[in-house]
């Protein structure tokens, strides 16, 4: 490859090919870098009053012009975490049945429908929220988990309709579009001759999909999961209909909260005095950071439990 | 490939064909109070003289305040009334003062979802403040059961819901508060956005109402106009001479005429708990705002006359959409006062 | 048969029939929102819908023709701006970079897809609105062009990856170049897993609106060209939904409801358009 010479290669092409789709691949962080540094440019005036303080308070107080990020922190770890617990489940199941037992002409209209899921316009999902979720909510789903299970403390308390719960299962609809058609075209493209050897093998049909099949397309999975992760700490709209918009931490799901996407798209419009503005620019700063760490944590994990598995159904 | 790059070609052609001859387009971004009034005189207005739009977008008054004075929309609308700060620093960013401009009235109703409870409820203003403040906790409670002798009210424990996002509405809720209780003056005060020491956050009007019209032995305040299109009950509120006023257009109208007399000359003002027996003590004014000079003659003229167009025969528009009239004195006053555009 | 086969095969088709509950679960949600749009907002729809301008309160008819097709020019130049970074940007991951580039570049993406939509939207007035005093189509754009990058990047270089080595080596072997073998074998067999990424990022920003309000802010008219605010479905649908007015209301489920068929068109169309081409057979 070394022996030929750099024109050549210029003249097939790989050589700007390279550089142009690295143009493009550097343009994304450029990006990215761009946007940390204007919010951390317009954060400046919280940072300096408050310091690591922004992290310790739980006031938010526009008039006296103090804040604090633990509750809204909280809220979003909270809410992201309750949609994931729904959505992978459900998701990955739907990808599979869709992938591995539908019929491929059904299998592909399906998708057609779930794909429209994630073009249902965030304010409508909000408004189902408010007119569907939260009244199933305070009439099924309260007296369903707080009579059996009261004692422990994520289901104790009463129930407005609203909190985390209501906003995490909404944001488990928005995000399982994204878990099941990334997946589910993973998993389509895994080479029939994979599944094929298992079932030789004397593989049930499950045993041969869970077992060797979803291992292979596991970095996919994954990947779709990000995806999902991703949607729903920076869901905005939706999250700030039914979640009661109140900063506070409450251990119980059924209690109102606040998130800091949520508190973002709420007051940034209305707000008016620098220091304030500022503040929720920094609350943004804050969820950068955030899914900064959450997403090396999980990768940390995905690095850890593929070196210890047994390396079934790696390429 | 080919075939995809000539109907992109194809397409965006089209986009550039949509609207040869284009009127002139005047921005405006503010308050969503008053947003079906405008949109309603706007297209009028539009029908009027074709060759100006009006386009006005409701994003919120403090957007509408921002953007204005950063100069990418042509003028600006807001439930309360700019700051002595807001107004400085747009005059230091463009050079030249902004003028305030009411253009309707509104009033802020308590509304609530109470068992058994269908029609009205009296509220005195220590009752609302307690409520809000988190004291009175059960509907039950004397300070609302006193005013209602004869209601059946549930000792159920009362859910406070309040704005989420910074809001005129709050402003002239708090404001009203601040007015009547010395200790929400201390504890809260009054803004488009506080420290709630109680309650859920709704978004917008919308959402309060929403969360009223879905949660039992709940307590909002909204815009009259969303309490009256989704048929939730409002109570009356005492006002200052004693009486309980039911917020209506008229008794909106009053509150306004009574602080004529001392209307200051840039028309910030606040209107809540004024004097007057049929006065609805929870009014205000909502506000354009229009910069004092403007570098394009046209739109300049184009301002004026929807200005005086608005004060004079938009007003008949009003009372339809539930928002209530400027009194008399005041559009007199803003009519003088349009000269000062330049 | 032994036990041991027959709990085995209990489970089997245990866990396969669970898929398919959540299967119809996923989809029984799909269709309670479809329904409920219907429902709600289906009497609004007529002919005036497609071709008026919006009407204030109280005056019946009107339409969002001007937020029809707002949205169609703001999704046709986001994706001018968010289909070549992401998708040249994926190929860049998968077929010509290290380890530690990719790994950088992968978390950037990862990051940028979880800004909320709100501060994007700042983001893009600071850059293309406050320079120019001036909001626009092509600021709208913009934002939604950012959002689409991660979805279509990450997307991008997982099936270029997943691609097998064969086809790599036997087009190697042929005398390809990298760049033939790329355009010419790889892409068009991780097509369809790409142009699904592509079309759900699509289907992702057409329904934004947080980032639209401070970027093309929304019009009551057309909007000729690039430069002037545009109205779109998911701003009328905010607008709207956030107003007393049952008729605006109703307008709102209206036009989610043709969002949704606006994005099933460009589904489909963007299918069989593009079906063309080489079809690597499903496995």
């Amino acid at each position: 490859m070394g022996s030929r010479s750099f024109l050549s290669k210029l003249r097939e092409g790989d050589e700007i090919a390279r550089l142009i789709t690295f143009l493009f691949a550097a343009t994304v962080v450029l990006i990215t870098v761009l946007l940390v540094y204007e919010l951390w440019v317009n954060s400046a005036l919280p940072r300096q009053k408050f310091g690591l303080h922004f992290f310790a308070t739980q006031v938010w107080d526009p008039v006296m012009d103090e804040y604090g990020a633990l509750p809204f922190i909280y809220g979003t770890l909270v809410t992201s975490a309750v949609a994931l617990l729904i959505a992978v489940p459900l998701g990955i199941g739907a990808s599979i049945f869709l992938a591995e037992l539908a019929p491929p002409r059904i299998s592909d209209a399906l998708q057609f429908f779930i794909d429209l899921l994630a073009a249902v316009p965030s304010v409508i999902y909000g408004v189902l929220g408010i007119f569907i979720v939260v009244p199933l909510m305070r009439t099924v789903i309260y007296p369903a988990l707080n009579k059996p299970l009261g004692f422990l403390p994520i289901f104790k308390g009463p129930s407005y309709g609203v909190g985390f719960l209501t906003a995490g299962i909404v944001l488990a609809i928005m995000v399982i579009p994204y878990i099941i058609s990334v997946s589910r075209e993973v998993l389509l493209s895994v080479p029939r001759d994979q599944r094929e050897a298992a079932l030789a093998l004397g593989s049930t049909r499950w045993e041969s999909t869970w077992k060797v099949v979803v291992p292979f397309a596991k970095t996919g999975i994954m990947g779709s999961i990000f995806l999902a992760l991703a949607r729903a700490l920076g869901e905005t709209m939706a999250v700030t209909m039914v979640i009661g918009n109140t900063p506070k931490i409450s251990a119980s799901l059924f209690a109102p909260g606040y998130s800091i996407a949520a508190a973002i798209a709420s007051e940034f419009t209305e707000a008016t005095g620098d220091l304030y503005l500022q503040s929720l620019i920094e609350l943004g700063l804050v969820l950068f950071l955030l899914t900064f760490v959450l997403n090396g944590l999980a990768r940390l994990l995905i690095v850890v439990t593929t070196q210890k598995g047994s390396g079934k159904g790696n390429q | 490939m080919k075939r995809t790059a000539m109907v992109l070609a194809v397409v965006l052609a089209c986009t550039l064909l949509t609207g040869a001859q284009s009127p002139i387009l005047i921005n405006g971004a503010g308050a969503t109070f008053p947003y079906p009034i405008y949109s309603k005189w706007f297209d009028v207005y539009h029908q009027k003289s074709s060759n100006v739009q009006f386009n006005y977008q409701p994003v919120g008054s403090g957007a509408g305040i921002k953007q204005m004075t950063e100069g990418t929309v042509d003028f600006g609308a807001s439930d309360g009334p700019m700051t002595d700060d807001q107004l400085k620093a747009f005059e230091s960013k463009r050079g030249f003062p902004v003028l305030h401009f009411p253009t309707v009235l509104g009033a802020v109703v308590p509304t609530y979802n109470v068992k058994g409870v269908s029609g009205e409820l009296n509220f005195t203003p220590e009752a609302l403040a307690g409520i809000y403040l988190g004291k009175i906790t059960k509907w039950n409670d004397p300070a609302i059961a006193g005013p209602n002798k004869g209601v059946n009210l549930p000792s159920d424990d009362i859910v406070v819901i309040h704005r989420s996002d910074g809001s005129g509405t709050t402003y002239i809720w708090t404001d009203y508060l601040s007015n009547v209780s010395d200790e929400w003056k201390n504890k809260v005060n009054k803004a488009t956005s506080v420290n709630w020491p109680v309650g859920l956050g709704g978004k917008g009007n919308d959402g309060v109402t929403s969360l009223v019209k879905q949660t039992p032995a709940s307590i909002g305040y909204v815009e009259l106009i969303y309490a009256v299109q989704n048929n939730v009950p409002y109570g009356t509120v005492k006002n200052a001479s004693g009486s309980f006023v039911k917020a209506d257009l008229a008794s909106v109208t009053v509150a306004a005429a009574k602080t004529v007399k001392d209307m200051p000359d840039d028309f910030r003002v606040s209107i809540t708990n004024p004097a007057g027996k049929t006065a609805y003590p929870i009014s205000s004014f909502t506000w354009l705002l229009i910069p004092s000079k403007f570098q394009d003659p046209v739109k300049r003229d184009a301002v004026k006359g929807f200005l005086k167009w608005m004060l004079t025969d938009g007003q008949a528009y009003n009372e339809a959409l539930s928002y209530a009239k400027l009194p008399k004195e005041v559009v007199e006053k803003e009519l003088k006062a349009i000269s000062k555009v330049q | 048969m032994s036990a041991r086969l027959r709990w085995r095969k209990f489970v089997s088709n245990f866990m396969l029939t669970m898929t398919g509950v959540c299967a119809v679960v996923s989809v029984a949600i799909l269709f309670c929102i479809l329904g409920y749009l219907v429902f709600n907002g289906g009497t609004s729809i007529n002919w005036a819908f497609f071709t008026q301008l919006p009407k204030p309160v109280g005056e019946a008819g009107g339409g969002l023709a001007n937020a029809i097709v707002g949205s169609a020019k703001l999704l046709l130049a986001a994706s001018l701006i968010g289909v070549p970074v992401g998708f040249l940007g994926g190929i860049y991951l998968a077929e010509f970079s290290g380890p530690k580039i990719a790994s950088v570049v992968r978390y950037a993406a990862d990051l940028l897809n979880g800004v909320p939509s709100i501060v994007i939207g700042i983001f893009a007035y600071s850059l293309v609105v406050l320079p120019f005093k001036h909001f626009s189509t092509l600021a709208g754009a913009f934002a939604l062009g950012l959002m689409m990058i991660p979805i279509t990047l990450r997307s991008t270089e997982e099936f270029l990856g997943a691609v097998p080595r064969m086809l790599r080596e036997g087009a190697m072997a042929l005398g390809a170049s990298k760049w033939k073998t790329i355009s010419t074998v790889i892409v068009p067999a991780a097509y369809r897993g790409i142009l699904t990424a592509i079309l759900l990022a699509l289907a992702r920003v057409a329904g934004e609106t947080a980032p639209l309000l401070f970027t093309a802010l929304g019009n009551r008219f057309w909007s000729p060209g690039w430069t002037q605010p545009t109205a779109s479905l998911p701003v009328m649908i905010y607008n709207y939904a956030n107003s007393p007015y049952e008729d605006w209301h109703r307008q709102a489920w209206a036009a989610g409801l043709v969002l949704l068929g606006l994005i099933l068109i460009i589904n489909i169309l963007a299918r069989t358009i593009l079906s063309r081409g080489i079809a690597v057979p499903r496995s």
